[in-house]
């Protein structure tokens, strides 16, 4: 049974702004993934722990030390618009 | 009716690490726009986070101080959202497995001891700052946005307190004495004018005394101590007045106006579910040893609560005691005082009054003064031997702080030590007795208030130099 998705909230929240058709397409596509996906909870997972994880691997942290850093102009040159020492980007508004 | 707010706070604390929470990028304020960046921190494809140890035992010691539960097992998420200032698309943060969960503040409030619950402490990383170019700065019109990457990753730690506040005013102590705890802790220099404290509440209001909750909403982008009271203020008020008018309460998300003074509905409708939170499939999870936890239990300084205590059973007052807990430097400065023999409450008045006012004319900080506890046990002694006036010690201490050395050294150098030599007084107070006859006479015939004018007289012959007390004492004696 195909699960049902909110397909235009999904691509609202992606930023992806699709036609009708292709809403229908992907939505046919991403409601198979979850079939697919759904039908894991048909184990029995009583008594698992959840896992966060697939590596049997604790604490993998780095000591608070300072590294080198990237060449300012080497990344602002590669940066589609620039200010001075900053990168520019389109006006965006503060809640959208 | 009356109406009570009922107010939670989360607080987001910049940590005084060395690098940022992912990369070895320095974490430092006001460095050089986009000069401490690197792949990690620029979200570029393929870079790897690793989380700092450091910034985790920060946040554990609060969690230690604050008596919360450390998980024993803990995980960083990713939460969704699309923002040009967080160039991941996601921000590292965690969602249902926080380093520390539970714990409280004990808050001092109108009537009483407020302990406020703690849900929990969390830690996630900062994003980069952006500045709105044209009209003015205001946002909605802006002509472009400028990129400074520099926070992006700067560790972010988290505190969500309980609903448990019952006003502005609370909220305000709260906020205040968690930043004492931090500053003790040294684990942020928690700055609000930069940024490096930042507050969001939810606020709800119902009829007071009640017990049900009323629909809450959640305030955003408070960054003082002043702001978040007036925040909570404002809407308590516009709360109160829809709810008195008959209206009800919408569940939003306002936005503090600090130059308008209110608060603004956002746009944005986004719930929990819409950031799609997923654990960080790039980090492992975070399993703290027991030796570790000792370790940070034991490292834990005194509390500035533990403090004020401390400095109240000397016989500080409740004003004195705070400041003196809670003035960088201060503490210590007076711990050191007493055990070289000062009165406790007569360093503490040095302290905030004096010292306090000398430093800011000097424009510097107690730590760039030259003051010891030393100097105020020497300061002490001269003053209970009769040898300083209270005024000469003020003075002193100016001496002292502009570092023309130790307090006896300065009251030389100065000439403030009082004429302790009893023979040398009793000569000046003689020689005024002997150039006055007529006023000696009426003393003694009486009239009393003659004593202060030739302890005046004195005090003339002496330069300012005696102890009018004793001149007081000798003048009595001679003439009595």
């Amino acid at each position: 049974m195909p699960v049902p998705i909110d397909i235009a909230k999904v691509a609202r929240l992606a930023r992806l702004a699709l036609t009708p058709d292709e809403m229908e397409a992907y939505g046919a596509q991403l409601g198979a993934i979850l079939e697919h996906a759904a039908s894991l909870q048909a184990l029995d997972i009583q008594g698992v722990p959840p896992t966060a994880h697939p590596l049997p691997m604790l604490n993998a942290l780095r000591p608070d030390e300072v590294e080198e850093t990237l060449e300012r102009e080497e990344v602002l040159a590669q940066a589609p618009d620039r200010d001075g020492p900053y990168f520019r980007v389109p006006p965006f508004m503060e809640d959208e | 009716m009356g109406y009570e707010a009922v107010i939670g706070v989360e607080t987001h604390v910049e940590l005084a690490t060395r690098s940022k929470m992912f990369c070895g990028c320095p974490n430092g304020f006001g460095a050089e726009p986009n000069s401490s960046i690197c792949p990690v921190c620029l979200g570029l494809p393929g870079a790897l986070p690793v989380p700092n140890a450091r910034a985790i035992e920060a946040t554990v010691s609060l969690g230690l101080a604050l008596g919360a539960e450390v998980a024993p097992h803990s995980v960083f998420h990713r939460k969704n959202y699309f923002y040009a200032d967080l160039p991941k698309n996601y921000q590292i943060s965690q969602f249902d497995l926080p380093l520390c969960r539970g714990g409280h503040l004990d808050v001092e409030a109108e009537g009483g001891t407020r302990r406020v619950g703690l849900t929990r402490i969390h830690l996630e990383e900062d994003t980069g700052k952006s500045t709105h170019l044209g009209a003015s700065g205001r946002i909605r019109a802006a002509e472009a946005v400028l990129l400074d990457f520099n926070r992006s990753g700067v560790p972010l730690m988290e505190v969500v307190s309980e609903p448990d506040l019952r006003s502005p005013e609370e909220a305000r102590a709260f906020a205040a004495e968690l930043r004492a705890v931090i500053l003790a802790l040294g684990i942020s220099e928690a700055r609000l004018e930069e940024g490096q404290m930042r507050f969001d509440a939810n606020v709800s209001v119902r009829p007071e005394g009640g017990s049900g909750l009323g629909t809450k909403v959640e305030i955003k982008n408070m960054n003082s101590l002043r702001s978040l009271q007036r925040a909570l203020a404002f809407e308590a008020e516009r709360q109160t007045g829809l709810l008195s008018a008959g209206g009800e309460v919408e569940q939003e998300t306002r936005h503090w106006d600090e130059a308008a003074g209110c608060t603004r509905a956002g746009r944005s409708k986004e719930e929990s579910s819409d950031y799609r939170y997923f654990p960080e499939p790039d980090l492992v999870p975070v399993a703290l040893e027991a030796a570790l936890l000792d370790r940070l239990r034991e490292a834990l300084p005194e509390l500035p609560a533990q403090r004020r205590a401390r400095y109240a059973a000397l016989g500080l007052d409740a004003g004195a005691a705070r400041l003196v807990a809670e003035g960088d430097g201060y503490g210590p400065l007076l711990d050191a005082a007493v055990a070289a023999g000062a009165d406790p409450r007569q360093g503490a008045n040095w302290l905030t009054g004096e010292v306090t006012a000398h430093l800011r004319r000097l424009g510097i900080t107690l730590a760039d003064a030259p003051l010891t506890g030393a100097h105020l046990g020497e300061l002490h002694g001269l003053v209970a031997a009769g040898r300083l006036s209270a005024t000469a010690a003020k003075e002193v201490l100016a001496g002292v702080l502009e570092g023309e050395g130790t307090p006896a050294e300065v009251a030389a150098r100065r000439d403030l030590i009082q004429i302790s030599d009893e023979t040398v007084l009793e000569a000046a107070v003689a020689e005024v007795l002997a150039a006055h006859p007529a006023e000696v006479e009426r003393l003694r015939a009486g009239e009393q208030r003659l004593i202060g004018f030739l302890v005046g007289k004195v005090m003339q012959v002496t330069g300012g130099k005696a102890d009018p007390r004793r001149v007081s004492e000798a003048v009595r004696r001679a003439a009595g």
